[in-house]
């Protein structure tokens, strides 16, 4: 069965990224553009993982990642953080606000759907 | 088009987009804003552009953004003070990195001397904090990206070279004991996937410990039970390619990984036949399926809770827009012309079929008119936009400018929402960088004589835009000296604009330095003196439909008021009759009308005549003649002399039989629908349902010059 992806970046560009690299393996792709975004699409949507910024206006990463964890039925999806940061301590954030796991920026296709099968089943 | 050339598009338009963001969160900072969330908005802005530059492999430009951005997230972790030496560091940097974004775009080369300088004064703000930021903190970055990168499995290889591998069979052994804490589930990880991946390095054996697995009635649902120690033979060293297996979940577990000599190595014997791990996890799992199946994640921390609610501080809801092509916009556009051409025509018929103004006919059509009207203003209304991105850029001008004469000048923008037609916009920053650059320059004084002259130190420059009246006034206006007009009439004098014994009003002084060739070799220097002067600016807003004058005050200031048309789609025009043809020509054309009498027409030459007004012959172009609408040359005394301005400056006298009035006309395109007609620049269909040609009083003035220097030369060569 196709997988849903749900992205949440507020950058146009990487939206676009993501869309299409997401698309090209075959992925179903939702879109998101913050936070507070994110959490409205998920309440109609119910994707296989998600992948979120971290630097976003209204609701940033790491609020959304906690929101997600507190919530009833999405709280065990497969969190993916999309990071430019290379330095443990914005991953150990990620990892302590429950990301399931990261993307380092720059990412290519193969390194961001290898990620996702990395976390998903 | 190719998708990654489109995401490299929406790249460089979110690219301008953020600059402008960052830009204006800069001069709040600048201006003593301390919200966090500026801060923060600066920051994203850098972090954006660093995180699509780097997907596009900018190099440069990802070395100069990683810079910013740390030097940013210092001031954001209120490691550096925003004083406004701060600011105005970051402002120099937001100017490099504007350019550096366009040398991404262009593909030119960006001067490096200037973008070392502004990174060796992040760096320094960095030291000063003692941050991250110091000397190597930077270099790191691109290394740890790659240590971050995930390994590459080696399977798919290993078949590749299989071959070689049996000459020289080396085996690596690992044991890895691996016991997940609930924490890890809590976060979407998952044991079965993480042993599936470890499958995937080599040939692999798991044994499950459920020693810990509690009786039902004990059984904390969303606890972690179950250990597992994996056998994994590899044809490669993989020691790095099963941490990197377990990267995500290393501080949720108990993991230890152990390389073992053969004699150690002891996997337990294959449940199945198949020597597939995830079949054999799987078998496993099957077995006792209501454990197995990933355990609910645990209830969130509430501590890190609290932590967080401060970051979803409300920005507002972003207003929803949708991108549409610019061609369909003016495509609707044009319709609307149409639409308002026909309602003209319609209104125009029914008044002439006699019927009376309270008839109910006549009732519904004001009312389409009101529509018609409503449904223009709002088409137009599309195309406008905002003049802030524009005066944005405006203030880098001045601090760069400043910067050259080192002036301290302030610019204060107001009525940035103003809006104006889309190619209005665009058409502007020439012509208002000119004069920006011109105000700080030539109109602020220096530090020492603004203090002599009892003013503030720093200057102030006022750039506002308004709507008056169905056009945009834009005024440029500065704290300066005001215009010198003893100096200006000099120079006027001496370059023979005007004569020595003129008698001019101050406002004439003043409105000299918009006279051609009037550019001030002598004031020129490295910033205005670009080979263009007030002329030039002169011309490009009237080529807009626009008017320029400047009003001065001296010792106090000079203003610069510049009135736009909205839109370019309509036009003011003078309707004029030439041998019973109807023509429109732009008002902003026009300078004055007159009654050419008989002594004050002169003939030169064979044909050219010339007419006399206010001491200066201009030459008289009979536009019925030009344009060959009538055989002969008709008798000035009998027509209308309209005395024309072209957008280089060039005068002449336009004869047209009659006047008939003045009349907003929607332009229509000529070359578009017809061809190019020499003399004419567009056409329009006026309320009676005929076309008008409108005139194109420069393309006439300027084809008068050609012939006339022609005949200068003929006469030349006849000598």
């Amino acid at each position: 069965m196709t997988k849903t992806i749900l992205t949440v970046d507020d950058s146009r560009t990487m939206r676009e990224m993501l869309r299409i690299a997401l698309a090209d393996a075959g992925f179903n792709v939702v879109q998101a553009e913050d936070g507070i975004h994110g959490l409205e699409v998920l309440e109609n949507v119910s994707p296989d993982a998600i992948i979120t910024d971290i630097n976003m206006p209204r609701m940033d990463g790491f609020g959304f990642i906690e929101s997600v964890r507190g919530h009833e039925t999405h709280r065990a999806l497969p969190i993916l953080v999309l990071t430019t940061e290379s330095d443990d301590q914005k991953k150990d954030r990620a990892r302590r606000a429950g990301a399931t796991g990261w993307i380092v920026k720059p990412f290519n296709p193969t390194k961001l759907v290898d990620a996702i099968r990395r976390v998903t089943a | 088009m190719d998708p990654m050339a489109a995401i490299k598009q929406t790249f460089f338009q979110e690219c301008d987009e953020q600059l402008a963001e960052l830009e204006s969160g800069l001069i709040k900072i600048d201006e003593g804003d301390r919200d966090p969330e500026t801060v923060n908005a600066v920051f994203r802005a850098v972090h954006s552009i660093k995180g699509g530059a780097s997907a596009f492999g900018f190099e440069d430009l990802v070395e100069f953004v990683h810079v910013f951005e740390t030097t940013l997230d210092l001031l954001r972790s209120n490691r550096i003070e925003a004083t406004q030496q701060v600011a105005a560091c970051f402002l120099r940097s937001s100017d490099i990195l504007a350019d550096l974004v366009a040398g991404a775009r262009e593909g030119t080369a960006v001067n490096t001397d200037e973008v070392t300088a502004a990174k060796a004064e992040l760096q320094a703000l960095c030291q000063q904090a003692g941050g991250e930021g110091d000397g190597d903190g930077f270099g790191t970055s691109e290394e740890s990206f790659t240590d971050l990168a995930f390994q590459p499995i080696s399977i798919s290889i290993d078949s590749i070279f299989g071959e070689l591998e049996e000459i020289e069979q080396q085996t690596y052994h690992y044991i890895i004991k691996f016991k997940p804490r609930p924490a890890l589930y809590a976060k979407g990880n998952e044991s079965l996937l993480l042993l599936r991946e470890l499958g995937a390095l080599g040939s692999l054996r798991v044994e499950c410990n459920t020693d810990e697995a509690p009786f039902l009635d004990d059984l904390d649902p969303e606890g972690a039970y179950f250990s597992w120690t994996a056998y994994l033979e590899t044809k490669d060293d993989a020691k790095a390619s099963i941490q990197s297996v377990f990267e995500f979940v290393e501080f949720d577990c108990d993991l230890s990984i152990a390389e073992a000599d053969d004699a150690s190595f002891d996997p337990p014997p294959a449940v199945e036949a198949e020597p597939a791990v995830v079949h054999e996890v799987e078998a496993f799992l099957a077995a006792a399926p209501e454990l197995a199946l990933a355990p609910e994640p645990a209830p969130s921390q509430p501590q890190v809770a609290s932590e967080q609610k401060k970051a979803e501080a409300p920005s507002g809801q972003p207003q929803a827009t949708i991108r549409v092509d610019l061609e369909r916009v003016d495509r609707l556009i044009n319709l609307v012309g149409e639409l308002v051409i026909n309602q003209a025509v319609l209104s125009q018929r029914v008044t002439e079929a006699g019927l009376s103004r309270a008839s109910s006919v006549m009732m519904a059509l004001d009312e389409l008119e009101q529509l018609t009207r409503d449904i223009q203003d709002s088409v137009m209304a599309i195309r406008a936009q905002p003049v802030k991105p524009i005066f944005q850029r405006m203030s880098r001008v001045v601090r760069e400018v400043a910067a050259i004469t080192k002036k301290s000048v302030r610019l204060v923008t107001e009525g940035e929402t103003t809006e104006v037609d889309k190619t209005v916009v665009e058409r502007l920053t020439d012509p208002l960088t000119h004069m920006i650059r011109n105000a700080v320059d030539h109109g602020i004084e220096s530090a020492e004589r603004r203090i002599a002259a009892g003013k503030p130190e720093e200057g102030t420059l006022k750039l506002t835009a308004t709507h008056r009246s169905g056009r945009v006034v834009i005024e440029v206006s500065d704290d300066g000296a005001g215009i010198d007009r003893q100096r200006v009439r000099q120079i006027a004098v001496n370059k023979r604009l005007i004569a020595s014994d003129a008698q001019l009003t101050d406002d004439e002084i003043d409105n000299l330095i918009f006279a051609p060739g009037f550019s001030t070799t002598e004031t020129a220097s490295a910033i205005s003196g670009r080979g263009v002067g007030m002329d030039v600016v002169k011309r490009a807003v009237q080529a807009l439909g626009g008017r320029i004058s400047i009003s001065s005050r001296p010792g106090q200031g000079s203003t610069f008021s510049m009135s736009l048309p909205l839109t370019l789609a309509v036009l003011d025009g003078m309707v004029v009759t030439i041998s019973d043809q109807t023509f429109v020509i732009p008002l902003t054309a026009i300078v004055e009308t007159m009654q050419p009498k008989k002594e004050s027409v002169h003939l030169i030459g064979s044909g050219t005549r010339l007419i006399r007004s206010r001491d200066a012959f201009i030459p008289l172009i009979d536009v019925g003649a030009v344009l060959h609408s009538r055989p002969s040359l008709a008798d000035p005394t009998t027509q209308v002399a309209l005395l024309a301005e072209s957008e280089s400056g060039g005068r002449c006298a336009l004869l047209v039989d009659e006047i008939q009035g003045q009349r907003q006309v929607v332009i229509k395109s000529l070359e578009a629908n017809y061809g190019r007609v020499f003399g004419i620049a567009a056409g329009t269909i006026l309320g009676d349902g005929r076309v008008a040609l409108i005139i194109d009083v420069d393309g006439i003035i300027n084809s008068l010059r050609v012939e006339t220097e022609a005949a200068e030369n003929l006469n030349i060569a006849a000598e």
